[in-house]
């Protein structure tokens, strides 16, 4: 039969690749320009009005990858015609649109060759849009076909395409982004005309900045720099979570409270509350208004001021924010230890604080370690808390935002202070990987350990408790203040119950159209959750689909993809958002203020612990069965959706859930890219917030809380358990 | 019910290793390996862990992709073909059931994903499932079945596509001592009943005499001897071959004469005529089976001292100290026993010594 020696795959995407020169509209949409006919038509179409005429290069690849539609090609011939037509369609494709931008030449040094004047007139375009997109997939699945062909992943034409399509993804939405941050901080605009240069001097010159690196605060009461104070709050919120953390750890694993239930919510209360949720709430108590300042200048006279806007407030804000990690990783460290070693260290006549002293706390010391670095880096990377209550009191992640959307606009510092961020978060990733990943004892092993563990003596139990109760309380009064904020008229001035705020924000008029959302937050709101409709089973797919090729297959260059896919976990929110305007607002990849990149964000931010979790869960599945899979003639995309995914049910949950609620929380990365179309939840309640419009924000918030509690419980009902006919432990 | 349940019919296939070689990295599993196995015979590669087995049998599967050489089933060259594109199938040593699926969808998975319909697929199924003797057990997980069952509904998941080409991979290391004999007894007279084409890997030699038609010993990524069980035994290429099919006593001798095809040899003040096998004059290796020395307590060629006695029932163990080394001897249990110090009188049956060659790769 004709054609019968290609797969219909094949088949396909040849056809796609032509329909994205000759039918799909190669340019962006939205630059649409009715006088210049480029916003709407297919690059065949363009170049035959004369119109981007180097586009006609694409259609030579597209060529050659045709040619093995000829009859009587061997395999080896055609996997050649598809892995060098592939290859070569992708540098023609990302070679021109690297090198013509939206004011000229790129790459002058193109224009030098060929003439700066393609004819006669400089050569413009916009950023891609669908044909260019689909032009640019076909060619790397061409590719993956051909490379099969070799016998590459034992031949497997879907692992190979899944690879490469993983690896583009990685490599467009993290590592380009960041590499442009990096060429960012070292270039400089050239004058009016456009163009820059490399200008290392320059660069270094911008380094030595009082306002980043000075220590005036050691010596006179003016502010000391920037990085000084990133790295003060760091260490403190870092050492203060850590210790906090370990007193809640030591009552929750290791003593007979009766309020263990309690510590429990309170530390997953912070996970699904926005981070900036909590400086609000601060304010509510605390500020010039706020309802203790009130009760303290009623009863006792004391001034108000404003001594929660700087780092005490910061510092309080992270503290509340961070603990509940700290507690978590610490809880897991101590009921990891085996309980047999402190029943050893008893038998050996030692009674239980000298147990405590000798055996537990050595052992907790790894925890306490990669706790504090955790903290650390979680410090350096908020945004919220330091936008809201910081006041004169700058971090390097506002300072980046203040440079990009401050009435001084300077990309280039903007890229600069990223720099600096990103790589003090990578040197702490650096040390808790090499220092504390091989120093980690873990005591809980595969055997039965079936020893009790060792009661705390009474004095620790008793300073835990110390931290532990007014801690709690505390966490009471924000989380209540968040609750009750919303339903009075103002807080600290007038507390008549109200629902005026929940009006402002969600109401919902009827009309003759039916209903109308007039509420103020419904736009938000709606763009909200339509951005984690549609990022949350993205995340979750491509992360599943990138830890299963990370377990389970063999390619060259695993760990290259790996550490890619990690970085964009480990880069602080900021960076990410600069990252993604010096690289999504010029052509080629041109996408900045559309939905998309909001949703592109998330996706490439939340994979990671999508990732995590299959690797993990995967690590307890046993290879033969894709194997079994495999020889009983199921292809690896069978094997996947109908062995390997039912097993990976409890990671799904985690995917989905983390990245639904990364969502709904994060501010930082997406207060760069949100558009008044597309505006978010949570930047629109850091607008309100800032606007002081507190009962608002916090209506709003709670609202968020809700919904994400609700959302929560939905996903684990409609994911379910996995059914594996195991008896049910009793 | 009566659908067309036609007895399952195999295609019979053989299979050939053309010089196939695999490298991971710098280390080769597999090294120049070539040979055939006919139609409808049981083959088992057998041989010391890391010995390259195991890569050579997941390369019949598909698993992996030999770096050198061509693999052919059925006279077709299939060497870059996907395991899904093969038509082998394997039972896997953990037995790789889906831990999600009952028995019955376990064993219907294979003809489903070829495109059959679910009602079809099932009713295949549950004809195999009778075959292995596990009728009505399909709605049970395979967690609620014991190992002997699990291990059946493997090979009835394997059997239902009627493949080419059957593979076990060390099926019967997940068995109790007494449930491997039986097993290893179902599955050959399933093999000679279906009359299928199986590769077969173990490490246990005895396993392996009692299944195959033919043997592959491997040993560094090479094949080390092949041949029937009986050819192995009473001919091994070397010491290696020796040491591993059986026990043995190695011990050095010297050959004085060659004639014949017949060596006279001399161990210690003995003297012996064995077959040449190859072997020239001077220093050599003898190999004596334990079962070829007998015990008395007055008549024989030698005498000795026990120097260790076990009993197991079917049989005693000995060590006999003599003038020429220690010696392993094995008596059937009913005899009368000797105790430790006694002395004893050995006699030798020469159908049970062999002269072997030095071991090529390995210092002795």
């Amino acid at each position: 039969m004709f054609l019968s020696h290609l797969p219909r795959s094949v088949l396909a995407l040849l056809a796609l690749a032509w329909a994205s020169v000759l039918v799909l509209p190669w340019y962006w949409l939205s630059s649409f320009d009715a006088t210049s006919l480029n916003g709407s038509l297919a690059a065949f179409w363009l170049v035959a009005h004369g119109k981007s005429v180097w586009l006609a290069g694409l259609l030579l690849p597209l060529f050659t990858l045709s040619l093995v539609l000829l009859p009587r090609l061997s395999q080896r011939q055609i996997a050649w015609l598809l892995s060098l037509g592939g290859l070569l369609a992708l540098v023609m494709l990302l070679g021109q649109g690297f090198a013509i931008g939206l004011r000229g030449w790129d790459w002058p040094w193109v224009g030098q060759i060929v003439g700066t004047q393609v004819f006669g007139a400089i050569p413009i375009q916009q950023g891609l849009g669908f044909g260019g997109y689909a032009y640019l997939l076909a060619a790397l699945m061409l590719m993956s076909q051909g490379l099969a062909r070799f016998g590459l992943c034992r031949g497997d034409a879907f692992i190979v395409s899944s690879i490469t399509l993983s690896f583009g993804l990685i490599t467009l939405f993290v590592f380009f982004p960041v590499s442009r941050v990096l060429i960012q901080s070292v270039l400089v605009p050239d004058g009016p005309g456009g163009g820059t240069t490399w200008a290392f001097a320059a660069a270094l010159h911008k380094l030595d900045d009082p306002s980043i690196w000075g220590l005036a605060c050691l010596s006179s009461t003016r502010n000391c720099g920037v990085v000084w104070n990133t790295l003060f709050l760091g260490v403190v919120v870092g050492a203060g979570s850590t210790l906090l953390g370990l007193a809640f750890a030591l009552i929750a694993g290791r003593s007979q409270w009766p309020f263990k239930p309690v510590i429990r919510l309170l530390s997953v209360l912070p996970i699904i509350t926005p981070p900036f949720v909590i400086g609000l709430a601060l304010i509510l108590l605390f500020g010039r208004s706020g309802f203790f300042t009130g009760l303290l200048s009623e009863w006792f006279d004391i001034p108000r001021s404003r001594w929660i806007y700087g780092i005490y407030g910061v510092t309080l804000a992270q503290l509340l924010a961070f603990t509940p990690i700290a507690f978590m990783i610490l809880l897991g460290v101590v009921q990891g230890i085996s309980p047999s070693m402190e029943e050893a260290a008893q038998t050996l006549r030692a009674d239980r604080w000298t147990t405590f002293r000798t055996i537990t706390l050595p052992l907790l010391r790894p925890g306490l370690a990669n706790a504090f670095l955790v903290g650390f880096v979680e410090s350096l990377a908020d945004f919220g808390n330091p936008l809201v209550l910081g006041g004169n009191f700058d971090v390097l992640s506002t300072k980046i935002f203040f440079a990009v959307v401050g009435s001084a606009v300077d990309e280039s510092r903007a890229a600069l202070l990223a720099l600096i961020l990103l790589v003090m978060t990578l040197a702490a990733f650096w040390v808790q990987n090499v220092w504390i990943g091989k120093k980690n004892y873990t005591t809980l092993t595969g055997k039965g350990d079936s020893g009790l563990a060792a009661i705390l003596p009474a004095g620790v139990s008793w300073s835990c408790a110390l931290f532990v109760i007014p801690w709690s309380l505390f966490m009471l009064c924000v989380y209540g203040i968040i609750v009750v904020g919303g339903f009075v008229v103002s807080l600290g001035r007038d507390y008549t119950p109200t629902l005026k705020h929940f009006e402002t924000a969600f109401k919902i008029t009827p009309s003759d159209f039916g209903m109308q959302f007039s509420g103020s937050a419904w736009n938000s709101f709606f763009a909200t959750l339509e951005v984690a409709a549609i990022s949350t089973p993205f995340t979750a797919a491509l992360g599943l689909l990138i830890g299963y090729l990370l377990s389970r297959q063999k390619f060259s260059g695993k760990s290259v993809f790996e550490f890619c896919t990690m970085l964009s976990f480990a880069i602080p929110g900021t960076v990410i958002g600069v990252s993604y305007i010096l690289a999504f607002n010029v052509p080629p990849f041109e996408m900045t203020g559309t939905g998309m990149i909001l949703v592109i964000c998330f996706v490439f931010r939340n994979i990671p612990v999508g990732i995590r979790a299959t690797m993990a869960t995967l690590s307890q599945v046993d290879p033969s069965l894709d194997e079994a899979s495999l020889t009983l003639g199921a292809s690896s995309l069978t094997t996947l959706r109908r062995v390997i995914l039912p097993l990976l049910r409890p990671a799904i949950i985690t995917a989905l859930v983390y990245s639904f609620v990364r969502t709904m929380t994060s501010v930082s990365a997406i207060i760069f890219l949100v558009s008044a179309k597309y505006n978010m939840a949570t930047t629109y309640i850091v607008g309100r917030v800032e606007a002081g419009e507190y009962g608002v924000a916090i209506a709003y918030s709670c609202v968020l809380i809700a919904l994400m509690l609700a959302m929560i419980i939905l996903i684990q009902l409609f994911v379910g358990d996995r059914a594996l006919g195991r008896r049910k432990a009793s | 019910m009566q659908t067309q349940q036609a007895p399952l019919s195999p295609r019979k296939a053989s299979v050939e290793f053309r010089a196939v070689s695999k490298l991971y990295g710098k280390v080769t599993a597999v090294d120049q390996v070539s040979f055939t196995i006919q139609p409808g015979q049981l083959m088992t590669l057998l041989g010391p862990s890391g010995c390259g087995k195991t890569t050579t049998l997941r390369m019949i599967a598909g698993l992996e992709i030999p770096s050198a050489g061509q693999i052919f089933i059925g006279g077709e060259d299939v060497t870059l073909r996907s395991a899904a594109d093969r038509n082998v199938s394997m039972v896997f040593q953990s037995y790789a059931l889906f831990p999600h699926m009952s028995v019955l969808e376990n064993v219907a998975y294979g003809p489903s994903v070829q495109g059959l319909k679910k009602s079809m697929a099932e009713d295949k199924a549950k004809h195999v499932l009778e075959m292995v003797g596990l009728k009505g057990l399909g709605e049970r997980m395979p967690s609620e079945l014991s190992g002997g069952q699990q291990q059946r509904v493997a090979v009835a998941r394997a059997l239902v596509l009627e493949p080419d080409v059957l593979l076990f991979d060390e099926p019967l290391s997940n068995l109790d001592a007494k449930l491997r004999r039986r097993v290893r007894e179902d599955i050959r007279e399933l093999q000679q009943r279906l009359s299928l084409t199986v590769a077969y890997v173990t490490h246990d030699q005895e396993e392996a005499l009692a299944v195959s038609d033919e043997i592959i010993v491997m040993n560094n990524a090479k094949i080390a001897q092949r041949g029937t069980p009986h050819t192995l035994y009473s001919e091994p290429a070397d010491l290696f071959i020796v040491d591993f099919i059986g026990d043995a006593n190695i011990t050095d001798v010297v050959i004085d004469k060659v004639k014949d095809q017949q060596a006279d040899i001399q161990l210690g003040p003995l003297r012996f005529t064995l077959p040449q096998r190859g072997l020239g004059q001077g220093p050599a290796k003898l190999a004596i089976r334990p079962d070829a020395i007998s015990l008395s307590a007055d008549r024989g060629l030698t005498a000795g001292v026990v120097s260790k006695a076990f009993f197991l029932g079917r049989l005693w163990e000995y060590t006999i100290e003599t003038e020429f080394g220690a010696l392993f001897v094995t008596v059937p249990g009913r005899a009368a026993p000797f105790v430790v110090g006694s002395s004893v009188m050995l006699d030798f049956d020469v159908s049970g010594m062999v002269l072997v060659h030095d071991c090529p790769d390995k210092k002795m």
